[in-house]
């Protein structure tokens, strides 16, 4: 499959989050029930469903690592699960400044939707640990795609989990008719979910690049030691 | 600027923060790369000036 320029996916970025932002300042209407403060919701959730897409990603390439023996496979599971991490981390942020404003709390530990998804971070933080903690080789990159298909099964479980609670302040945007918001918000999401999507494939894309020549690198040095 | 206003500009920076403050850490890597391969370019030239002949005039 011939791969999009790295120049191309950066300006593609530029242009999506730029058009997002004016989408999310200029042309979504206030909440009738938040007022502005809803704004945070057009990065807060697509940010969110970025990080699950990259664990689920990290996920994907740790399984062809084991199933198909693909070499260049655990690098791009160990990349998707660190940007994962890095979206992961940006989904706590956002959230709890938006809880602060919303509940009068930046953190709510009775709410499971956030403790789950807070489950999740630290499981993937977890997995630099145990990668970093074996020599580079075959049992490090085993291991790392094993964790990592074991923390997949967190995702399901994490965006579930305020379908499955009985009682929550924590709002739900998607249900089993669709989505819980239409016209320009509807619009405004879907921008903003794009641009985040193509946002987390570009830093991908340049962190496996620096990852690679990183790589190389190293095996030239070696071979001429 | 109200209070809801200043959160979600506060949500907004964070965002663009964070990401600023990787695409800086990835700049700072391939600046280390580069230098790197810079050193070994170099390593094999001296290698390769050493290995040649000396030259013999007259």
């Amino acid at each position: 499959m011939a791969r999009i320029p790295l120049a191309a996916l950066a300006a593609a970025s530029l242009v999506l989050v730029s058009t997002a932002l004016a989408f999310v300042f200029f042309v979504a209407p206030n909440d009738a029930d938040q007022g502005f403060s809803q704004r945070i919701f057009y990065f807060h959730v697509s940010i969110a469903f970025t990080a699950y897409a990259c664990f689920i990603g990290g996920a994907w390439k740790a399984l062809r690592h084991l199933w198909k023996r693909d070499p260049a496979a655990d690098l791009e599971s160990y990349v998707g699960v660190h940007q994962g991490v890095i979206f992961g981390s940006l989904v706590l942020l956002t959230g709890s400044i938006w809880a602060k404003i919303s509940w009068g709390h930046w953190w709510l530990w009775s709410e499971n939707q956030l403790v789950l998804f807070l489950v999740l971070f630290l499981f993937y933080c977890a997995y630099f640990m145990l990668r970093y903690s074996l020599d580079d080789g075959p049992q490090r990159a085993n291991m790392s795609a094993v964790y990592a298909l074991f923390g997949v099964v967190l995702i399901p479980v994490s965006f579930l989990a305020i379908r499955l609670a009985q009682r929550f302040i924590h709002p739900v945007v998607f249900t089993r008719h669709g989505p819980n918001f239409h016209g320009w918000i509807l619009v405004t999401y879907c921008v903003s979910q794009a641009a985040m999507l193509v946002l987390a494939y570009t830093l991908y894309r340049v962190e496996l690049a620096g990852k690679r020549l990183d790589r190389r690198l190293r095996d030239l040095r070696r071979a001429y030691a | 600027m109200t209070t809801a206003e200043k959160y979600v500009t506060a949500a907004y920076c964070v965002v663009f923060a964070l990401v600023l403050l990787y695409v800086v850490i990835i700049a700072l890597k391939l600046q280390r790369l580069e230098r790197e391969v810079d050193e070994l370019a170099l390593e094999r030239e001296a290698e390769a000036d050493d290995e040649r002949e000396p030259l013999h005039v007259g």
